[in-house]
């Protein structure tokens, strides 16, 4: 089966069932350790303290679980064989319905309803591409114009006239409970100060991980491992995937292809929808319009990178979210940094694809690393204007280095009707 | 191979037993534009293989859908052993103890074995997959019926017969005791038939019902109890092997008399157009799916390459028109068009009739003038100067459409309302009618019924007499052997044998194409 | 001939016009829940919209909106979807208002060569998601969008006053365009007409020419619908998907001109955005064909216009943002059902014709592949 959208084609890695646990969670490890020396090595020569402070690998955190989130909803479309670009309206309400819950109901109630506003999304979704058969980027596009013009206008009624509120923002809400491990967080905050060669980067990203951590976080977090379980281990996944990989052969078995292709679209909505209520409810105390910034297609791209695995998927936010919370602190300083950074991982990676056998994209990959290095030691700080657009760029040099050799769901995007099997 | 056996005899030793496995009354299915079903009586023994045969088109795969309930007649009964059903889905089907196992694979490539077989019907709990008591299950109703299955790997890796196999058991993995096999041997060579066919010999034995739907006349007449033939959509006789020849088969299926495919005298020249020298196509890993091929079509000749589907011959075509990069070099008419883009090999006149022709052969949705111009772009009269001539275009469809007798009410429609026929002889139009040198067919009568593929053949042969040379692609042994003036075969994308359409047999092809061994007259 | 047919035309309408009413329907509906008359609100819009000088705003809003849509419908003829319109002509026109500041020329040159300016800053922008997409594989709807963002990044570099532009009277904007720049406009008794409105209209002449009679344009049109079919007949596809990119990224180029040229004369943060969203939706509403494109620029230009009304009635004009996003969901779900139905009676039509049932082909024709 192939798609009807315009995404990368299907290659030779095969998709198998997840590798063992322990071999994944070691590669990982090897790999946070490689990344961590790295940026330890730009923050010594460069000096840009920042790089692996706690404050930033808190921030990092912050910015990446919406990015997360958005990612995981559209892995749950896209399992199912349903493209959904929407995710964008879907946070938008997720937003504004958490603000407008957590203002008259408190702020878990506010978390609810930001998932519930999200599903109603989806499910408007859903509609329009599994019943009614409508492209799928066509129908995600509607529901990005149509969200907020939704938000706005309830915003109009609802939110104006309170105090602090109008049409472009609410008034103040309330935000759930927050948690700090209070003698590791003191601890390794005394081992950060001291600033040797990456223990201190070690103990400020850790100590960033547990200090003002939000429950919210902590629920999204888990929703990670509830995803693999989920969807490779339970009966229920195992069909909501056939109907993403072969919805024919799902047919033919009895599986009821609609009903797990709405379920899992609403499903995807109510993540966008979390999304969004932790942009309103704990990234910020307030809904504003536009909050969410472009992260639901950031979120996308990190499903992209992830190679439509939720582990794969989580490392990939993890990385956006670091590039977002570095130019919304010290911008200017930590970004140029950033540049030494990029040019030390992008000379490594190029290697690595040389290696590989890959030359074409090993190439493209080391002459970036020098171009950065180049930027790195020409300028002295990029400016303001710039840093904003960190995470776009990066989204942008991910996809473009990576996107040839993942694997998405068979059928994803596949206008499915029943009874329609040759 | 069972001898029949005499249908008195098993007849009355049913009906005094057993109610018929499946028995269907007045089953009508329309769709719009078109009525698949009319009326359909059938009546299925159990423990026998009954065979139902027609041509393309006649009805065979939605009725198997119906019995299957994928589809739900418009009229008419269905009864599994003497009880009324209605099915609502394939579960219900299932749940009666009806499998199928489908002509086109039902299978998700990127799941395993195991996941194929299991979905729908998984073992353990609501939150728990239990994979090993679907290992076990699976690795027993392999080792029963001797099906060879190893539930671990990913089905894209499986060769052909294998996922066949895998088919099998996920029917009998629900507990099948009606198996319903459509067109299995359409991509089986004869050696695989054989196992096949050996392996229903165990189902039957152990009392399952075998529902067998092929238009293979000789197989049918090899391994069925029963068959019925169904013409137009609906039944015309009940017959038993012993009671028919193959020909008085195949006239109940067509209704009048066979077309042959026969060419006779040659009209070989010794003028190359087509010279292709060490043809090799890579995949993504760097394994070779087209291998080192060389071969040369001269001036009015016809070059069949047979070969099991899947061992590079799809590869080779799109290699020839420059869709897919290829080692080697390609020559036609003395020019080196290796490096030539699609584009500039169809202006230097090479016309392709792809094997799958909604993919690559039409424009579903736009009008059939537009889909006589696809391909020809860039040439009179179509185009000039880059401008598309409106007027001249569709005089040239109206003329392919009264040339290849396309029914169609005007020029007007869009191409996905013609019937499959006519699609395909407007394609067959289309590409002829520019005059090509090279013409690359790739099964270029699939799926279409007998009378359209009578004239394909006349106009194949007419343009072969006016200097035409022609790669012919076929699954139809018989097709190749009758049109063809030399012979390859095709083996995991080398050219193995060689043989002489006068003299080989299908057999010997058969052979030749899963390399099993070749005899001395057919092979190289 | 068979162009004009009445039935092809009524089949073409009835999807818009489907999606219009049920949003009317629905946009009640909301109205009433909150509060209000929907009967009031329609029909101070009307009468709002349809005084002179507000339909002068509306021709005028929808001069830029019928060259967003266009530039969208490029792509989407080719099953690309280029998100990025919005980045692509506020980076065009900011280009073009720092170069046309900078030089003197005589009329017509100075006008071609900011016009140029745009149109090539705008292909550019979108070529690079275009030869990401071939290249690279990376998927064009996130390229561009990522696009939008630097883009606005880059613009909000160059509107600082150190770097192009200055600072005059609270709003920061690049220096006044000389008068030779001034595009003429058309005065008519509401007010002036932006001139520019006629080079829209050529635009989308040009739009259907090239699409429904060049070669170009077939190539276009055969790949949105089949891209394997459009291989075997010789297609580049790799090029055409550049080659699309680039004309619509062009034409994207010329959004911000009606206004730049026509009003504000330089380029400033109160510089109208959003306007490449607006022409997706138009697209969409317009089935990507230059007339009903036409209309449905129009048709969202009345709606911006009018709904300013509504304020002085009380009723929260952020309605019509709800309408709008209505419309074009209705109207993706309508042109589907529509679409299906057509096919079907298509067949139904010709198997009668016919005389009786041929030999069945498949019975639905979607084109995501049944044999």
């Amino acid at each position: 089966m192939t798609t009807a959208t315009a995404t990368p084609p299907p290659t030779a890695t095969p998709d198998v069932e997840p590798p063992r646990t322990r071999a994944v969670l070691l590669r990982a490890l090897a790999l946070a350790v490689a990344a961590l020396a790295v940026l330890s090595v730009t923050r010594v020569v460069s000096g840009a303290q920042d790089l692996t402070s706690s404050g930033t690998a808190g921030a990092a955190l912050r910015l990446a679980i919406p990015i997360m989130l958005a990612g995981l909803a559209g892995l749950w479309s896209e399992r199912a064989g349903v493209v959904n670009i929407g995710l964008e309206g879907m946070m938008v309400l997720g937003t504004w319905c958490a603000a407008y819950g957590s203002l008259h109901f408190g702020p878990w109630a506010g978390v609810l309803a930001g998932i519930l506003g999200g599903a109603m999304g989806g499910l408007v979704h859903a509609m329009a591409t599994v019943t009614f058969g409508v492209d799928h980027i066509v129908s995600g596009v509607a529901l990005n114009l149509l969200g907020p013009g939704v938000a706005r206008f309830l915003s109009s009624l609802l939110f104006t006239g309170s105090e602090g509120g109008g049409v472009t923002q609410s008034p103040q809400v309330e935000q759930p409970a927050t948690f700090t491990v209070p003698w590791l967080s003191d601890a390794l905050l005394s081992v950060e100060r001291r600033r040797t060669f990456l223990l201190s980067d070690t103990a400020g990203v850790l100590r960033g991980l547990v200090t003002d951590v939000s429950w919210v976080t902590v629920l999204a977090v888990l929703l990670i491992p509830a995803s693999i379980y989920v969807l490779w281990r339970t009966r229920f996944g195992l069909r909501l995937r056939s109907c993403g990989e072969n919805p024919y052969a799902a047919e033919s078995l009895g599986v009821n292809v609609y009903l797990y292709k709405y379920l899992a679209v609403v499903i995807s909505g109510g993540l966008a929808g979390l999304g969004g209520a932790f942009l309103s409810l704990v990234a910020t105390n307030i809904y504003r319009e536009a909050q969410t910034g472009g992260r639901g297609f950031i979120g996308l791209a990190a499903m992209i990178f992830g190679n439509w695995r939720p582990g794969g998927l989580a490392l990939g936010a993890g990385l956006f979210g670091f590039t977002d919370a570095l130019q919304l602190r010290q911008g200017e300083t930590s970004v140029h940094a950033l540049f030494l950074a990029l040019a030390i991982g992008l000379g490594l990676f190029g290697v690595w694809l040389v290696v590989r056998r890959r030359p074409v994209a090993g190439a493209l990959s080391l002459v970036l690393a020098a171009g950065s290095l180049a930027l790195f030691t020409l300028t002295d700080t990029v400016p303001a204007q710039f840093t904003s657009a960190t995470p776009y760029v990066t989204t942008l040099l991910v996809l473009a280095l990576a996107s040839q050799r993942l694997r998405m769901p068979a059928a994803d995007g596949l206008i499915y009707r029943k009874g329609t099997a040759k | 191979m069972t001898a029949a056996q005499p249908p008195e005899a098993s007849a009355s030793e049913a009906a005094g037993t057993r109610p018929p496995a499946v028995r269907l009354q007045g089953i009508t299915k329309r769709f719009p534009g078109v009525v698949a079903n009319y009326d359909v009586d059938l009546s299925v023994e159990p423990g026998t293989v009954h065979a139902l045969c027609g041509e393309n088109g006649a009805g065979k795969s939605t009725l198997m859908k119906i019995i299957y309930g994928m589809q739900k007649p418009d009229e008419g009964t269905i009864e599994v052993e003497g009880k009324h059903v209605t099915f609502h889905s394939p579960s219900d089907a299932i749940a009666v103890g009806i499998g199928m196992v489908h002509q086109h694979f039902k299978l998700a490539d990127n799941f395993t074995v195991l996941e194929n077989v299991v979905l729908g019907s998984e073992p353990g709990g609501p939150f728990r997959l239990d994979v090993e008591a679907a290992r076990r299950r699976i690795t027993e109703i392999s080792d029963r019926y001797g099906l060879d299955v190893d539930p671990d790997p990913l089905v894209q890796h499986l060769g052909v017969g294998d996922r066949q196999r895998v088919e099998i058991l996920k029917a009998l993995y629900r507990g099948a005791r009606i198996l319903i096999l459509d067109e299995p041997t359409a991509v089986l060579v004869p050696q695989e038939v054989d196992e096949l066919f050996a392996a229903l010999e165990e189902l039957k034995a152990e009392g399952l019902t075998v529902l067998f739907i092929s238009h293979k006349l000789d197989e049918v007449l090899r391994v069925a109890d029963r068959i019925t033939v169904i013409r137009r959509g609906t039944t015309v006789r009940t017959v038993t092997p012993a009671e028919v020849s193959s020909r008085q088969l195949a006239e109940l299926m067509v209704g009048s008399e066979l077309p042959s495919p026969q060419t006779t005298e040659s009209t070989v020249t010794d003028r190359p157009v087509l010279t292709v020298e060490n043809l090799t196509v890579r995949d993504e890993d760097g394994r070779a799916l087209v291998d080192d091929v060389s071969f040369t079509i001269h001036a009015g000749e016809v070059l069949g390459i047979a070969g099991v589907e899947g061992n590079g011959q799809a590869e080779l075509v799109d290699a020839i028109m420059g869709i897919r990069k290829a080692e080697g070099r390609v020559v036609l008419d003395g020019d080196d068009v290796s490096h030539v883009s699609t584009r500039h090999r169809r202006e230097a006149g090479v016309a392709f009739i792809p094997e799958d022709r909604i993919r690559q052969g039409l424009l579903l949705e736009a009008p059939l003038w537009e889909n006589v111009v696809l391909g020809h772009q860039t040439s009179v009269p179509n185009s000039r100067a880059g401008l598309i001539d409106r007027r001249k275009a569709r005089a040239g469809t109206s003329q392919v459409v009264k040339d290849y007798d396309v029914r169609t009410p005007s020029i007007d429609v869009t191409a996905s309302a013609l019937s499959g026929g006519n699609q395909q002889k407007l394609i067959v139009g289309r590409e002829m009618s520019g005059n090509p040198r090279l013409l690359l067919a790739a099964h270029p009568t699939r799926g279409v019924d007998v009378g359209a593929q009578a004239a394909i053949w006349d106009h194949l042969r007419r343009a072969r007499a006016e200097g035409l040379a022609v790669l012919l692609i076929s699954a139809d042994l018989d097709e190749l052997i009758g049109l063809s003036d030399s012979l390859r075969v095709i083996l995991r994308g080398r050219l193995v044998a060689e043989a002489d359409p006068a003299t080989v047999t299908p057999e010997d092809l058969g052979a030749a194409m899963t390399g099993a061994g070749a005899r001395t007259e057919g092979a190289a | 001939m068979s162009r004009l047919d009445p039935r092809r035309i009524g089949a073409a309408l009835v999807a818009p016009v489907m999606a219009f009413v049920t949003a009317i329907v629905l946009s009640s509906v909301v109205l009433l829940i909150a509060g209000h008359a929907p009967t009031t609100a329609f029909r101070s819009m009307f009468d709002f919209g349809t005084q002179p000088d507000n339909m002068v705003n509306i021709l005028n809003k929808s001069a830029g909106y019928y060259l967003s849509a266009l530039a969208v419908a490029i792509g989407f003829r080719m099953n690309l979807f280029n998100i990025g319109v919005d980045g692509q002509y506020r980076l065009a026109a900011m280009c073009a208002a720092v170069v046309g500041a900078a030089v003197t020329l005589p009329g017509p040159l100075h006008i071609a060569l900011i016009v140029l300016v745009a149109v090539v800053v705008g292909a550019v922008w979108a070529g690079i998601a275009g030869a990401l997409k071939v290249y690279r594989g990376v998927s064009e709807v996130i390229s561009t969008i990522m696009l939008n963002y630097i883009g606005t990044a880059i613009v909000a570099f160059m509107l600082t006053p150190q770097v192009f532009a200055e600072l005059e009277n609270n709003i920061v904007k690049t220096p006044e365009l000389d008068s030779s720049a001034w595009f003429p406009g058309i005065t008519t008794s509401g007010g002036e007409v932006y001139g520019f409105i006629v080079v829209s209209a050529l635009v989308g002449l040009g739009y259907w020419f090239l699409l429904g009679r060049t070669r170009f344009g077939f190539d276009l049109r055969a790949t949105g619908m089949s891209e394997p079919a459009a291989v075997a007949s010789g297609v580049d596809v790799k090029r055409m998907v550049v080659a699309s990119m680039l004309l619509s990224g062009g034409v994207a180029g010329l959004v911000g001109m009606p206004i730049l040229l026509g009003a504000s004369h330089s380029y400033g943060q109160d510089f109208p955005s959003g306007m490449g969203f607006t022409g997706i939706a138009i697209a969409l509403l317009g089935r990507n064909h230059p007339i009903g494109v036409g209309f449905a620029a129009i048709l969202w230009g009345f709606l911006d216009v009018s709904n300013q009304i509504l304020d002085l009635e009380g009723i929260p004009k952020e309605i019509v943002t709800i309408m709008q996003g209505i419309i074009v969901l209705a109207v993706v779900v309508a042109y589907e059902v529509v679409r299906r139905w057509r096919i079907n009676a298509e067949q139904r039509r010709v198997a009668a014709q016919l005389g009786g049932p041929q030999a069945p082909s498949s019975p639905s024709t979607s084109p995501a592949g049944v044999a």
